[in-house]
């Protein structure tokens, strides 16, 4: 679906990244850690779009405000483009974070309700470049375009254009920067099917134009199905399979991952209802179970799983997978 | 039309009309709508946002907004009666709650968070429970109710067992536990509880999974048809998403702009679709071998909406007549049961490959 | 601006608004136009013993004072006084308190703590006790007055604008400005703090009629611009001891005070119900 790099090095590099928030009781003493991101290591090739797909409480979503600063991570490296940005002060950081940008769920929410779209437009450029107001505008009318706005919207307020427009302005805000990477959060959430389809193009052409790689996190299996080139599936805070796409659908090896992709309804197809084994929810992330934290809903649980955490091993072309059972 | 229900039909809605009152005029929520429900059959009610499928579940329900929305015309009999008709507190107190109950798609909101989950429920069986008679449970409520001791045993003992059927562990715990204390899944199981307790033959059931996580919507799934099978009653589940309608529904129904445009048992539906927005909205799903294909256009305004047929601005197929006049029912097929509204039904197509 | 025009379009419409509006334009316009509206210009200055304490008649339109000077014309002078103390004082802790609340509001920790603990040691003070001791210690003046004031009403604006910063930090907007790189400064003018104007501006609106009120308690205390100002709280003051024969010299300036202090508070009533709704709607809008 991209075309291969010539620059050596992955764009991103993940290394044991760690994000611990302290639970606290009502006195404000700290009884206890809550593991949103424990140990977390994986790289991100220049130009794919690599999917992180897991359910409530996995860690997906403070994977991508970690990478991004907005939490400050507990422990581990961030290598984007060869510079390491984990625990760095934000000064400092902003420099180094710049052709990192981010995208909310809902990106029409990142613009100030009180600015035209213009001076929202603008404002990334004038923190960040040197440029003029002209060469801004020349930069932000082409963007505008991309994105398939029309350039009248600049002298609007966001409550004046749809949501799916809002989605775009937001979108052609990050993109004045010319990033090298996106982190997508929860991109097509909330949108209608028809509406769907039309965005993720967007999102292809536009990584196809300005040349741009993609971190698409989402709880959306149909969705990442169809458009990233590889996926991690997280849970609890760790990465629990990890590979090319295709592989991973079709041939699951995590226990987690099968039941994953068995809760998936299929058209026309086998009814989930009948054959979904799954039982239970995850257990408290406060309190998580010794071992592998999958094994209290695991049938291929043995006592192996409850002395020690399986690791990632890559034993399958283009698949990695974190149980020790696992073939 | 004649006021009469079939022999299987639980719920008949016949020409619906509703408008909400807005600051740029009356948007027209319902277009005449018609929907049946029989027996014990689970019907999915299925369409994108701004179709008006929550406003057609309120409107059973009885409970749209009461200064905004004006119910312009049509009827809705359920069991015979015709809802639309029925004085407000009788609807309130015989039918509301006890013989049509409501799933909703928050379970969070729908819980007061400084009581405990058993007091709330105990309260719904002190007005609600099947052990009442008609007459009581219609009776003059100014007065505050009394239980009574024995009621209240067999009510508990009531609400013990549905807990247990519906896998929520250790019923007496979750009793005494606070809304904020359960989880999501759990709180949707609770909702489902709470709906069966009353005894219904209709649960309303809007967007029940849309807030879970798919394990856990797979679940739930499993866990809403089980049960409806077992307890012989039946279900309205709105939802826009079209894979849990093909999960649990016996039968579905679509419907764009306030419109309802294509109604067929479940396998026909998905299989061999005859409205072209059921076509088109078929196709944007994602799948393995599909293209990203949307469809072009906008939905439209509410309050000035295109003439005859809603979606003919948006359609290939669309002709003079269709901005004309709305298309009448027509049924497709050898089988009476799959209505389409159109007047260029697509009749010839290749079945939706099975993945 | 089109909001600006939108606003002045509901104004024009909410009639107990725009009475507050006229009241308080009116106050203005009599201020600044005092010396040619006044009958006797001079007798702010000036006394005609001989002339004293005459009713209201065709020469002295409210009658003359103990002095025998024109109650008429002393009180348009008054109105500047009141509108001096007035929008000096609010702007003045408007000015010191605004950007203390932003800064607590927005940063987190030992700062953000010491200044508002600082504010909430002067808020436990009555305002006006607190007032009396300063202008008290300091002597009796204009200038004094407005420190007074100043110095204990900034706090007010600080509570009000870190609770503000407080909430809208959490919008999702400047959440993505700081992720875009935006300096806190930079965040906090044009981000947050246009978006909490709307509470400021109604707030200011009111605080003036409060003030006022203060200000002319502390002139009636004498503690004001002495003798011979026209301040309103002194003359009320004055007139005590010739009650209740002499009404129109208490009348005149309490009447004044009472419809400029009501016309801020409808005008700050009406700007509220304006501004703050409308906003929001707009704001979810297209959602």
């Amino acid at each position: 679906m991209s075309d291969s790099h010539t620059e050596a090095g992955p764009i991103l590099d993940i290394r044991g990244l760690k994000k611990y928030f302290p639970i606290r009781n009502a006195w404000g003493r700290r009884t206890g850690w809550l593991k949103a991101l424990d140990d977390v290591s994986l790289t991100v090739r220049r130009g794919e779009i690599l999917g992180i797909v897991g359910e409530s409480g996995c860690g997906k979503s403070t994977l991508g405000k970690t990478l991004m600063g907005i939490h400050r991570s507990t422990a581990g490296e961030i290598v984007f483009e060869g510079n390491d940005i984990a625990g760095l002060a934000p000064s400092a950081a902003r420099e180094l974070r710049r052709d990192l940008q981010y995208s909310y769920q809902d990106p029409g929410a990142s613009l100030d309700p009180r600015w035209k779209i213009r001076r929202s437009l603008h404002e990334p450029l004038v923190v960040h470049s040197d440029l003029g107001y002209d060469a801004r505008e020349r930069r932000v009318r082409d963007i505008l375009r991309a994105v398939g706005l029309p350039p009248g919207h600049l002298d609007l307020y966001p409550h004046e254009i749809s949501g799916g427009q809002q989605r775009r302005v937001g979108l052609a805000r990050i993109l004045t920067l010319h990033p090298s990477l996106i982190i997508l959060d929860e991109p097509t959430s909330g949108l209608d099917v028809s509406v769907q389809a039309t965005i993720l193009k967007l999102f292809l052409d536009l990584l196809a134009e300005f040349r741009l790689t993609y971190l698409f996190i989402s709880h959306d299996l149909s969705v990442v199905r169809m458009i990233c080139d590889r996926v991690a599936v997280m849970y609890l805070g760790k990465v629990v399979e990890i590979g090319d796409t295709e592989t991973v659908f079709a041939s699951p090896r995590h226990p987690y991952t099968q039941s994953l992709l068995a809760a998936i309804p299929e058209i026309g197809g086998r009814r989930v209802t009948d054959t979904f084994w799954l039982e239970g929810e995850p257990p408290n992330p406060g309190d998580l179970p010794s071992g592998c934290r999958f094994r209290t809903r695991c049938p291929l649980a043995v006592p192996r799983c409850a002395e020690s955490e399986p690791a990632l091993r890559a034993d399958w072309p283009g698949q990695a997978a974190a149980c020790f059972l696992a073939e | 039309m004649a006021a009469e229900t079939g022999p299987t039909d639980l719920l008949r809605v016949r020409d619906l009309q509703v408008g909400f009152a807005t600051e740029g005029g009356v948007a027209k929520v319902l277009d005449r709508v018609n929907l049946t429900i029989g027996q014990g059959q689970i019907v999915g009610l299925v369409g994108e946002s701004g179709c008006g499928k929550t406003t057609l579940s309120r409107a059973i329900l009885g409970v749209l907004p009461r200064n905004a929305a004006r119910i312009a015309g049509g009827s809705i009999h359920f069991d015979g009666v015709d809802l639309l008709t029925l004085d407000p507190t009788v609807l309130e107190r015989s039918v509301r709650g006890r013989r049509i109950s409501f799933i909703p798609q928050d379970p969070y909101g729908s819980f007061n968070p400084v009581f405990p989950i058993g007091s709330q429920i105990m309260e719904l069986m002190k007005w609600k429970s099947p052990a009442l008679s008609e007459r009581e449970a219609a009776r003059n409520t100014w007065l505050p109710r009394l239980h009574g001791r024995r009621r209240f045993r067999e009510d508990r003992a009531r609400v013990l067992d549905l807990l247990r059927s519906v896998q929520l562990p250790d019923p007496e715990a979750i009793l005494a536990k606070y809304p904020h204390e359960v989880s999501g899944g759990q709180r949707q199981r609770l909702m489902i509880a709470m709906a069966l307790l009353t005894e219904p033959k209709l649960i309303i059931a809007d967007e029940p999974t849309t807030a879970l996580d798919v394990t856990i919507q797979a679940q739930i799934l499993k866990l809403l048809r089980r049960l409806a099978t077992e307890h012989r009653v039946a279900v309205l589940f709105t939802t826009h998403d079209l894979g849990t309608a093909w999960e649990i529904c016996d039968r579905v129904t679509v419907m764009y702009a306030g419109q309802e445009m294509e109604e067929a048992p479940s396998d026909g539906f998905f299989n061999r679709p005859s409205h072209p927005y059921t076509a088109r909205l078929l196709s944007s799903l994602p799948s393995r071998d599909g293209g990203l294909v949307g469809i072009p256009g906008d939905i439209p305004s509410l309050v000035d909406p295109p003439g005859g047929c809603r979606f003919h601005p948006r359609c290939d197929f669309a002709t003079e007549v269709c901005r004309r006049e709305r298309p009448g029912p027509s049924s497709i097929g050898p089988d009476s049961d799959h209505v389409v509204r159109c007047y260029h039904p697509v009749v010839d197509h290749p079945r939706r490959a099975a993945p | 601006m089109g909001t600006l025009r939108f606003v002045l379009g509901r104004f024009l419409q909410d009639r107990v608004a725009l009475l507050g509006g006229i009241l308080i334009l009116l106050l203005v316009l009599v201020a600044v136009f005092a010396p040619w509206l006044a009958t006797h210009p001079a007798d702010v200055s000036e006394f005609h013993p001989a002339e004293r304490l005459q009713g209201p008649s065709a020469e002295h339109l409210l009658g003359t004072d103990r002095m025998g000077s024109d109650v008429y014309s002393r009180l348009l002078y008054g109105a500047r006084i009141t509108i001096a103390i007035a929008v000096i004082a609010v702007g003045a802790s408007v000015l010191i308190g605004v950007p203390i609340g932003l800064v607590a509001g927005y940063y987190r920790g030992w700062l953000s703590e010491l200044l508002m603990r600082v504010s909430d040691i002067f808020l436990a003070v009555p305002q006006i006790v607190l007032a009396i001791a300063i202008a008290q210690t300091l002597g009796p003046s204009i200038e004094n007055v407005i420190l007074a004031l100043s110095v204990t009403y900034w706090p007010f604006w600080a509570r009000l604008v870190y609770a503000e910063t407080r909430s809208v930090q959490n919008e999702i907007f400047v959440e993505a400005s700081i992720a875009l790189g935006v300096s806190p400064l930079r965040v906090m003018l044009t981000h947050i703090l246009p978006n909490i104007m709307s509470s400021i501006i109604v707030r200011t609106t009111i605080g003036m009629g409060g003030t006022i009120l203060t200000a002319a308690a502390l002139g009636f205390l004498g503690l004001g611009p002495p003798a011979p100002s026209p301040e309103w709280g002194r003359t009320i003051a004055e007139s005590r001891e010739f009650l209740p024969e002499a009404w129109w010299y208490a009348t005149a300036p309490g009447l004044a005070i009472f419809l400029v202090v009501m016309g801020f508070n409808l005008l700050g009533d009406g700007l509220r119900d304006i501004l703050d709704p409308k906003i929001r709607r707009s704001r979810s809008h297209g959602r």
